[in-house]
């Protein structure tokens, strides 16, 4: 089922949680809500669950209003960040639950429930548990649980608050690929709230990077990495050297480095900010007359993993710069701290302050 | 077996004090009342606490108590939401006004209830032309059992309230169980245990009640006589052995309800928390 989000508003108080947000979500599709925590991504998740109301705007369930509809008909799954398992059932029942509190007349019968039941945990392959309670059970299997228990009765969107926030990071990342498959085996319309940019950029099939209630950019993983539209954006997603720079006539200050810019043409003299990934910085021992770049001094290297990290202090001692290279190219310059070198950024990125 | 090293020091120490301390303020008072009842032979002990007025006085204390309890049960619960739940203007006032039947004498308590509920008084006057009578009768002594206990049920109750997970409840709503459903199904099995520590506590207080009930109850022989009453009676009147006699009657009665209310707690605890 797809999901229109047209014009949501929400404050809490003073505060503006949500700041007009629109949204499509196509049926079928897993989408992130990224940002920083407060953000409003969580009031946003709350508010297409039913959980909360928003002050103005309207959500649309496969084109139809549901805004004023309640949580319990919007046939909903929600998940939530600490489980909200119940306690005091075993974990049959917590799965059982929304099949048991149906009316009447269209609650299935106990040999159903029980066949519907076991089919849910087999798929969360918790099976083996359905006579524990939830204190028992480790936080990972606690969600996968709650999963089930939010597809137990055939939710039409599943909605997931930092699913994965209250694991430790091994059972993180081995989640977030369950999760992946798992949506790939029932095509059911998903969006899940996430601070970890990681976790978004690995999992879903697009990106919704939040920031103070509004929505910065949307696009596929590979998009919002690769073409980011604002200096939050640059920031939020991976690692970034950030500089002050200026633009002026088409050309911008980076670093004591000019560097010609493809727009700009008729801006004087403006402050901008300058964004350089770590892997884009390239490491040279001689200077290369062909390129422009500047002299630094390495000031500390961490070589633990597949790539080194480099932490660089320009010349003229204004910043510190980070930057990443491959083991191998590591050994070829034979960097120590101390040692001089020539720097040479490609990709940079200047936004307009 | 090794010596357990335990990291908690002086357990030796503080277990006996505590065993020494319970003895020196509960057990060894309790066990003169056995011991003094034993001055009257087995007919006449029997004879003693089978007698009809006495009798009386034990269904009206029990089963006031219990009514008394019941009815805290469910308004204590209703009070104890609402101050969780809802915030309002003076809030503060209605939390602080709860704790005022455990400050309170119980004597003003009984003479404020029956100057309220006397024929002449505010709530008596209106009753009175309907043909209910509260003072000087059982349903009087409901009523100052009642006053008594609320704070138990609320303050139990109200902190386990406090730490429910809205979460729960919001999952349950989103698997579409409608508010009823939540909250039988949900809240009630979280709050259930609290609910029924307020409730022995409340009506363990109402067994043992004697000041606000004298007031208000008449003590009228075999209608609104409570036994501790009977018992300040027979001291009265010198007859010690007598009233030690009354005393662990009810002394037995409170310790197997007591306990059949812990094996309840401790049963519905192994519910929650089985399979461990």
């Amino acid at each position: 089922m797809s999901i229109e989000i047209r014009n949501i508003k929400k404050n809490f108080g003073q505060f503006s949680a949500l700041n007009d947000v629109s949204l499509d979500v196509p049926s079928g599709e897993l989408v992130a809500l990224l940002g920083p925590s407060g953000c409003g991504k969580t009031t946003l998740l709350r508010i297409i669950a039913g959980l909360e109301t928003p002050d103005s705007g309207n959500i649309l369930f496969h084109g139809n209003d549901a805004t004023e509809r309640q949580v319990q008909e919007r046939e909903v799954g929600f998940v939530f960040q600490h489980y909200a398992l119940f306690r005091h059932m075993t974990v049959f029942e917590n799965v059982a639950f929304g099949l048991r509190v149906r009316p009447k007349h269209t609650r299935p019968s106990d040999a159903e429930i029980k066949r519907r039941v076991h089919e849910l945990l087999e798929l969360v392959q918790l099976d083996w548990l359905a006579d524990r309670y939830p204190p028992q059970l480790s936080g990972g299997q606690r969600q996968r649980i709650a999963l089930a228990r939010a597809l137990a009765v055939e939710p039409k969107v599943l909605l997931l608050d930092e699913p994965f926030g209250a694991l430790d990071a091994k059972v993180r990342k081995e989640l977030r690929r369950w999760l992946r498959r798992l949506h790939d085996e029932l095509h059911i319309t998903s969006i899940f709230v996430t601070h970890d940019q990681e976790e978004a950029l690995e999992v879903a099939d697009r990106v919704v990077v939040i920031n103070r209630g509004k929505i910065e950019q949307i696009g596929t993983p590979q998009e919002v990495y690769d073409h980011p539209v604002s200096p939050f954006v640059y920031q939020f997603l991976g690692n970034v050297n950030q500089f002050d720079s200026h633009i002026h006539q088409g050309s911008a200050q980076v670093a004591g480095v000019d560097l010609k810019l493809d727009a700009h043409e008729d801006t004087q003299n403006t402050p901008a900010l300058a964004f350089v990934r770590p892997h884009d910085i390239e490491i040279y021992n001689t200077q290369k007359t062909d390129r422009i770049g500047f002299e630094a001094i390495v000031r500390y290297v961490n070589a633990v993993g597949p790539l080194v990290k480099v932490e660089l202090e320009r010349n003229d001692h204004t910043e510190l710069i980070e930057a990443e290279l491959t083991q191998e190219r590591f050994r070829e310059l034979k960097l120590t701290p101390a040692q001089h070198v020539h720097v040479y950024p490609r990709n940079v990125r200047v936004f307009a302050a | 077996m090794a010596k357990q090293k335990n990291i908690l020091p002086g357990f030796n120490l503080s277990l006996g004090f505590t065993i020494f301390y319970l003895s020196l303020i509960v057990l060894i008072p309790l066990s003169a009342a056995f011991i003094k009842t034993t001055e009257l032979s087995m007919p006449e002990f029997w004879e003693v606490i089978t007698a009809p007025r006495v009798v009386a006085s034990y269904k009206l204390t029990f089963g006031a108590s219990l009514v008394g309890a019941l009815i805290n049960a469910v308004f204590g619960l209703l009070t104890a939401w609402v101050l969780v739940r809802y915030k309002f203007p003076g809030k503060k006032l209605i939390d602080a006004i709860v704790d005022l039947p455990f400050a309170l004498p119980t004597a003003v308590a009984g003479i404020a209830l029956t100057a309220v509920y006397s024929a002449n008084g505010w709530i008596g006057a209106w009753l009175e032309p309907l043909g209910i009578k509260v003072a000087f009768t059982p349903i009087g002594v409901i009523v100052a059992l009642t006053f008594i206990g609320l704070p138990f049920v609320v303050r139990t109750v109200q902190p386990v309230l406090e730490d429910l997970e809205a979460e729960t409840e919001e999952a349950a709503a989103s698997l579409g169980a409608n508010r009823w459903q939540t909250f039988v199904k949900i809240i009630f099995p979280a709050i259930g245990p609290a609910l029924l520590t307020g409730f022995a506590l409340a009506f363990a207080r109402a067994i043992g009640e004697y000041g606000s009930v004298i007031f208000i109850a008449g003590n009228m022989p075999m209608v609104s006589e409570i036994t501790p009453l009977i018992i300040i009676t027979k001291l009265e009147q010198y007859d010690y052995a007598g009233a030690t006699a009354v005393a662990v009657v009810m002394l037995v009665i409170s310790f197997v309800l007591l306990f059949a209310i812990n094996g309840l707690q401790w049963w519905s605890n192994r519910q929650r928390t089985a399979a461990n």
